[in-house]
């Protein structure tokens, strides 16, 4: 498998700091016929830089020096466009070029978010009618698209709950959390004011009933269930662990993180979930990664329609307006109205796959998910192995453990393979896990390549671990020391002291 | 795994132990192996008060972040400032140097509800 090893030229680059000279510039500014004022004249003290703070340090370069800089770092870059991105719970599909083009339509990168209504009737209409397909696909009454991403969704949900139980006055304080979920699971409850409640999945890798009955009370305002799980597993037991929360007054929460794997096939609002947030960056192909833009909207029952977010699009007669007037909202999530390009492109990409095509996408999705499962169950541990998974799978590194390999080594192994390495430590009840995420975008043989190098490494942690160990090889940049790097951040650069001789 | 005879310890694996009537409260070398090379601490006020079961502070390496759970009630009487500035000695020492917390007169009760070093290790072994 050696010969698959990455080769080719990438340039050593030093920091933008090391390239500057003394005086160099990009531009010489021409102020023509405008008289140059000095700052002081125009400008309050008060928000003047201080003499004593000179620009000393900063770099002075041409403007060739910079695009060579930034374009060599980009070159260093790996990304879903430049080879396969299996990490795992981030569905990394590859994002259909159509969607870039109608995102920079200008009618729609043009607008100005305090246009008049008037003359953005297109884009309150597509945002309308996203909302609209998403209730569909999710089975929800009601749907906000502000929520800028993930995170931000879950806080939305979880305060329209809280505002829910307030105005009814209602005091319940907990929210169960699986130790399954995503961290920011409990952070998200933490922040509206919840005290979290763990609890552990059964042996089969999902939430129980019994479990959850041992925890529940008339103190539980909601449960907060991914599904899929992060273990890539179907909570099969999700609508009785909600009648059971109903009835005790409490709302079911899902995180829709992995709603790649149901569109088409099955809705959680059938499935008794009252409040859900969907990842459009992730599902709907949107670029994303390396920190956005993301998009969470966030589904209702439509008794917790009143406490979304404002404004809300609402059609009136065939044409669209925002509307505020809403008393019981939790209010503004934003400035405007959410990533506003993320959600043309989930828009362009609905109506391109249409019912069909997106029922297609997630039946690939796990079908790749379990190929990739069944290619590599023989080489590496797969803890929750009773049932297929849904669009993603987890493996442990038990077996590589004997030679002293752990995950962390594999993953870096991948990289010299010119892969992405999987999500690596998570979820945290698999020791060691390895959690990966083809996508329904990948071919066949991508997925049998990526197998027989997952195998390549396996037999490389038993006749010579070394080179596991030492990962990766060939990448610009070697073996980092992680550690180091987190409890000694060093953040700004300094100019070296001059060696003494 | 080092698992000394002479400590208490909880389930959620961290260690106590004994002196007079003083609780001293760290992470077991079972903890900081899993977690790999902590880079990182956060641990109560003095002064401050602690329940058991709850937690008490925070405990984050390279792979993960977790909470850390009070052994025992009780007033916290003392900080280990030390492993706040260089988390790495809870890897390094995790019985000695890395102690994290002093806890105040804990109830007989709560010290009976401790796992001796054999459950703790055949609870770790059921665990795997």
């Amino acid at each position: 498998m050696k010969e698959r090893a990455v080769k080719g030229l990438k340039i050593k680059e030093s920091l933008i700091f090391e390239r500057s000279a003394p005086d160099r510039r990009g531009i010489e500014p021409s102020y023509g016929a405008v008289p140059a004022i000095p700052p002081a004249d125009l400008i309050p003290k008060r928000f003047l830089r201080s003499p004593d703070d000179t620009m000393e340090g900063f770099p002075e370069v041409s403007e060739g020096d910079v695009v060579r800089h930034y374009t060599r770092l980009s070159q260093w870059n790996f990304g879903v466009d430049t080879g396969f991105y299996p990490l795992g719970s981030c569905t990394m599909k590859y994002n259909p070029r159509i969607n870039e083009s109608i995102a920079r339509l200008p009618g729609f990168k043009d607008l100005h978010p305090m246009q008049d209504e008037e003359y953005t009737q297109g884009a309150l209409r597509l945002m309308f009618e996203l909302a609209e397909d998403l209730s569909e696909i999710t089975g929800m009454g009601a749907m906000t698209l502000q929520p800028a991403a993930g995170a931000q969704g879950e806080l939305c949900g979880l305060l329209a709950i809280a505002a829910y139980f307030k105005e009814r006055g209602i005091n319940k304080k907990r929210v169960i959390i699986p130790d399954t979920a995503h961290g920011t699971n409990p952070a998200s409850a933490h922040i509206a004011g919840f005290d979290v409640t763990p609890v552990k999945v059964g042996p089969e890798g999902i939430l129980t009933l019994s479990s959850v009955l041992d925890v529940l009370d008339d103190d539980v305002a909601a449960i907060m269930l991914t599904n899929p799980n992060t273990l890539g597993l179907f909570e099969s037991h999700i609508k009785e662990i909600a009648d059971a929360l109903h009835e005790r007054g409490g709302l079911m929460y899902c995180d829709g993180a992995n709603l790649n794997a149901l569109m088409g096939i099955s809705r959680l609002g059938d499935m008794g979930v009252d409040v859900i947030h969907i990842n459009l960056h992730k599902t709907f192909s949107s670029p994303h990664g390396g920190g956005g833009p993301g998009s969470g909207p966030v589904g209702v029952i439509k008794a917790l329609e009143p406490y979304l977010p404002v404004p809300r699009i609402v059609k009136k007669g065939d044409t669209f307006a925002l509307d505020s007037e809403y008393p019981l909202s939790i209010g503004r999530l934003g400035a405007f109205y959410g990533n506003f390009a993320v959600m043309v492109r989930a828009y362009a990409y609905i109506r391109r796959l249409g019912p069909e095509g997106l029922k297609r996408v997630s039946e690939t999705a796990i079908l790749n998910a379990n190929y990739i499962r069944a290619g590599l169950k023989e080489r590496f541990e797969l803890p929750f192995d009773h049932v297929p998974c849904m669009h993603e799978c987890v493996f442990s590194d038990k077996r590589q453990n004997e030679h002293g390999v752990s995950t962390l080594d594999m993953a870096k192994r991948l990289m010299d393979y010119g892969y992405h390495p999987p999500t690596i430590y998570f979820p945290t009840v698999v020791h060691g896990a390895m959690m990966i995420e083809p996508t329904e975008t990948e071919s066949l043989e991508t997925l049998d390549n990526f197998i027989k190098t997952m195998i390549s490494i396996a037999d490389e942690a038993e006749s010579e671990p070394e080179i596991i160990k030492n990962a990766p090889h060939n990448t610009i940049v070697g073996r980092i020391d992680e550690a180091r790097a987190a409890r000694k951040p060093c953040l700004r650069w300094t100019e070296p002291k001059e060696e003494s001789s | 795994m080092s698992t000394p005879e002479d400590l208490k310890y909880t389930k959620e694996h961290e260690w106590v132990r004994l002196e007079g009537d003083t609780a001293v409260v760290g992470i077991t070398d079972h903890a900081q192996d899993s977690l790999g090379d902590v880079v990182y601490v956060e641990l109560p006020e003095e002064g401050s008060d602690v329940t058991k079961d709850e937690a008490f502070g925070v405990v984050e390496s390279v792979k993960a972040v977790s909470d850390l759970y009070a052994p025992l009630s009780g007033n916290v009487v003392e900080v280990n400032e030390a492993v706040v500035d260089a988390p790495e000695v809870i890897n390094e020492d995790p019985y000695g140097e890395g102690w994290m917390i002093k806890i105040e007169s804990p109830s007989e009760e709560d010290i009976a509800a401790l796992l001796s070093a054999d459950e703790y290790e055949q609870y770790v072994e059921e665990e795997k």
